[in-house]
């Protein structure tokens, strides 16, 4: 698959995660974000789900590499987007996202960054 | 052995067999099994949160398969039991197999890419998971999920 954009606006990263993430773009992509926290001083990362009907472990991992690395440079993460069948499912498999922060949709997810600041 | 799936993640309609078989051989079918079984729940009457639930938990079997088992088959079909309707699906290969199947499936347990989710968190999103692995020669994982029952409406 191609690369995945990550887009920016006002100190805040934006990604849209998609279905066929892999391995080799799953570390691209994590690379990305923490090459552009840095270089541009990024404060926020917001995570978009809506594309996921099925969020199973593997991108559970992704979701939380991208938390904890981005909170080591001092940026948070929200996520958004994410299907009611998607948090229930979750909640059953028992994944923990201690580094993460959710919100209904990118408005949401932005207000929340803005908050800290 | 099972045909091998169309390359590309999108699987081209739905082929609305009640049963089927998959080869599992490449991260890229993970996708193509879980949304063809997910969709034959949809049709046999599952609701949307029990579907995802068992999409999930495929999703993880799969995975499992591929990056434990070395790939393998995955065959499903619909069940059936008096009124109600579920999905069976099999997950099998001849990898190197599981010492320790009760530890496998305590969470946490994770010798992979995972979040140490394991066999357990699997089987929390479906109604039935049975493993039968013999280390050096493979594991089968059959797992079942039933539609939940409606109320039959009197005529």
């Amino acid at each position: 698959m191609g690369r995945i954009a990550v887009l920016k606006q006002r100190g805040t990263l934006f990604v849209s995660m998609p279905e066929d993430i892999d391995d080799a773009s799953a570390g691209e992509l994590l690379t990305d974000i923490l090459e552009r926290v840095e270089m541009d001083s990024c404060k926020g990362v917001i995570v978009d789900l809506s594309a996921l009907e099925f969020v199973d472990s593997f991108l559970g991992r992704i979701i939380a590499d991208i938390a904890n690395c981005s909170s080591v440079l001092d940026a948070r993460t929200v996520v958004c987007g994410m299907r009611p069948a998607v948090a229930i499912t979750l909640v059953e498999l028992g994944m923990d996202f201690p580094r993460v922060s959710f919100a209904m949709d990118i408005e949401e997810a932005t207000d929340q960054l803005q908050g800290r600041a | 052995m099972c045909p091998r799936p169309a390359t590309s993640a999108r699987p081209q309609g739905s082929d609305g067999g009640d049963a089927g078989c998959l080869a599992l051989t490449n991260p890229v079918h993970i996708m193509l099994v879980r949304r063809t079984i997910s969709d034959l729940a949809r049709r046999i009457g599952m609701n949307e949160v029990d579907s995802v639930k068992l999409g999930t938990a495929v999703s993880e079997l799969a995975r499992n398969l591929l990056e434990h088992g070395g790939g393998g088959e995955v065959t499903y079909a619909v069940v059936k039991q008096g009124q109600a309707h579920g999905v069976k699906v099999v997950f099998e290969d001849s990898g190197p197999g599981i010492a320790d199947v009760e530890r496998a499936m305590q969470d946490g347990q994770s010798t992979g890419a995972g979040m140490g989710i394991g066999l357990g968190g699997a089987g929390r999103l479906v109604d039935s998971l049975a493993v039968d692995s013999t280390p050096g020669r493979g594991t089968r994982v059959e797992i079942v999920k039933w539609a939940a029952s409606k109320w039959l409406l009197r005529r």
